[in-house]
């Protein structure tokens, strides 16, 4: 937990009003902090459902959630991260809780190339941004059902992966404050081993267990893969 | 909650035999027509078939069983869970249910909706990037159809229809129609703006969180000045005498399926504890017949929903526990739920 910094009160923009944008902002605003979520288009269509499933959180257009926000969230189908406002995030922090989902997203080889982790893939695209992968391998189920205090028996983990110390210890500050242990996993490019079928992704498990599964990455099937392509660097 | 109704819904999972190994898929079809008829027997108010187009399934055309099992049963309610509208023609779905409807005397009911997989995409030709407006715009022409008056309609995914009359009219006047949405915020605001019932499909993690999409859906209907049904929910579950049957003849079965598609979607396999929490804390409607009816009346009460199916086969479950839940379900848990509720 040493890395983990208390966080004020911020403004998180969220760029995604599906059902993770609305999970997060629910919990973001339990946490205190401010809240703007956009979805694909103009705000007024999403303004009832944010009214009723997050009530407080300010329902505006992607470019505003990413100009006004002191950290951006992206929890839009991977498959549209082209459409994400990378000029209004240059400068921020951006937390990635994106995952290839290819019922969603159709199939996409550059999104599934062992090479890159997608977060890599969206921080190419973000140029100016500082991308931290967090919220990706817990169900959104499970992160509205399992939020608790910090300090409670059994509390949940989220893993958090990102280059800059600093940022990482910014969104595990978050983490925190949503209601989850903080798990640093490493640089972006170890957010590899918290994506689609890896041991962690789906868990819902505490902060121990969690880096167990982190750590089984090289053993499991998408890690050998992951390892060959990559001519048996581990990530 | 005298008018709560119960369904069953089942997606024809091929059943093992006593070898272990899966019967034919014509066994499967017609076992399905079996429980249906002992569903009806015993006052289950609904079945609900879904679509499907996997080798784990047996239904990929839920109207074609329902119109066999209209023959053979007098009340029981019988239904799609879910029709994959976006890969289908929405005249086709209405004649089809229509026809359903003339065979059952009134008893079809089209659940519409996305449906857990997208098998049907390929197989009949469709892009799955195009979901959205393929929806979009076939839900808007099947709510036109609805009124079985002459349908003047253009879009970009099908052919416009110029004053275009649909055959047969069912006797009502009106096919009982519903959306299933499994937890998308917008998925609800249509189902509202069309003014059609909404099911929720609550397969995993607490069913209390759905309580807002039941808010919604109510400020929707509201805000467009439409009707705003009573909500109904389906979920997994299986029932057998005792607790410990139960999970016993179910897990093994379950996690099979479970990780086959888990594999798909990137997920480890099943451990045993998270399946013990979704029995005791999430959406697993699993056990004895007083442990189940406990469950479900909680979870009626607190969504105050109408309806409540429960899907009743996951996996490989032999013939004779899938009949054994049938009958448990009709004969002990819907009483019992009613009882608790009424209490």
């Amino acid at each position: 937990m040493s890395t983990t910094e208390r966080t004020n009160a911020l403004t998180l923009g969220i760029l995604g009003a599906g059902k993770v944008g609305t999970v997060l902002a629910r919990l973001a605003l339990a946490a205190g902090h401010r809240v703007l979520i956009a979805g694909s288009g103009d705000p007024a269509g999403i303004e009832l459902a944010v009214s009723v499933l997050a009530p407080g959180a300010e329902a505006v257009t992607g470019e505003e959630a990413a100009d006004k926000a002191d950290v951006a969230v992206l929890a839009l189908p991977l498959g549209k991260y082209r459409s994400i406002p990378a000029g209004a995030l240059a400068g921020k922090p951006v937390i990635d809780a994106m995952n290839y989902w290819w019922e969603v997203d159709g199939i996409r080889e550059d999104l599934v190339d062992p090479r890159t982790s997608s977060s890599e893939t969206v921080q190419a695209f973000l140029p100016g941004a500082r991308v931290v992968k967090a919220f990706n391998h817990m169900g959104y189920h499970d992160l509205e059902d399992g939020a608790s205090p910090a300090g409670s028996p059994g509390r949940r983990a989220i893993a958090v992966a990102g280059d800059d110390p600093a940022d990482v210890g910014l969104v595990a500050g978050i983490v925190d404050a949503l209601g989850f242990d903080p798990v640093v996993a490493g640089p972006l490019a170890a957010g590899v081993r918290l994506e689609p079928g890896t041991p962690p992704f789906g868990a819902n498990v505490g902060a121990e267990e969690l880096r167990a599964m982190i750590a089984r990455f090289p053993d499991s099937e998408r890690g050998r893969a992951v390892i060959s392509a990559r001519g048996g660097a581990p990530a | 909650m005298s008018d709560l109704l119960f369904g069953l819904d089942t997606f024809g999972d091929v059943p093992e035999g006593d070898n272990g190994e899966p019967l034919s898929y014509g066994t499967a079809i017609r076992q399905v027509v079996d429980e249906a008829v002992l569903a009806d027997g015993i006052g289950v108010d609904a079945i609900a078939l879904g679509e499907h187009h996997r080798p784990e399934y047996a239904i990929s055309t839920p109207e074609t069983v329902l119109a066999g099992i209209a023959g053979r049963t007098s009340r029981i309610r019988l239904g799609s869970g879910v029709t994959v509208l976006s890969s289908d023609d929405p005249v086709r779905v209405f004649q089809r249910f229509a026809t359903v409807d003339a065979l059952s005397q009134g008893r079809a009911e089209v659940i519409l909706g996305r449906g857990s997989f997208t098998e049907s995409f390929p197989l009949f030709g469709y892009d799955l990037s195009d979901y959205d407006v393929l929806f979009e715009e076939k839900i808007d022409l099947f709510v036109r159809l609805l009124d079985e008056k002459p349908v003047t309609w253009s879009g970009t995914v099908r052919a416009s229809l110029e004053n275009a009359d649909v055959f047969p009219k069912t006797e009502s006047g009106r096919l009982n129609t519903w959306v299933g949405v499994g937890g998308s915020p917008q998925s609800v605001i249509r189902t509202a703006r069309h003014g059609l019932p909404l099911m929720l499909a609550i397969i995993g993690g607490s069913p209390t969180r759905f309580k807002p999409y039941t808010e919604l859906y109510e400020r929707a209907a509201a805000q467009f000045g439409t009707t705003a049904h009573p909500v109904g929910m389906h979920s997994p579950g299986f029932i057998a005498d005792t607790d410990e049957q139960a999970k016993e003849i179910f897990y093994p079965r379950y996690k099979v399926i479970r990780d086959r598609i888990g594999a798909q979607r990137g997920w480890p396999p099943l451990r045993p504890e998270e399946f013990e929490s979704e029995i005791a804390h999430g959406s697993m409607y699993v056990g004895s017949p007083e442990t189940v009816a406990r469950k479900v009346a909680a979870a009626v009460k607190a969504l105050g929903v109408g309806r409540f199916d429960m899907i009743y086969t996951s996996g490989s479950i032999p013939v004779r526990d899938r009949m054994r839940t049938v009958e448990l379900y009709g004969t002990r848990v819907i009483p019992m739920v009613r009882d608790i509720l009424a209490g």
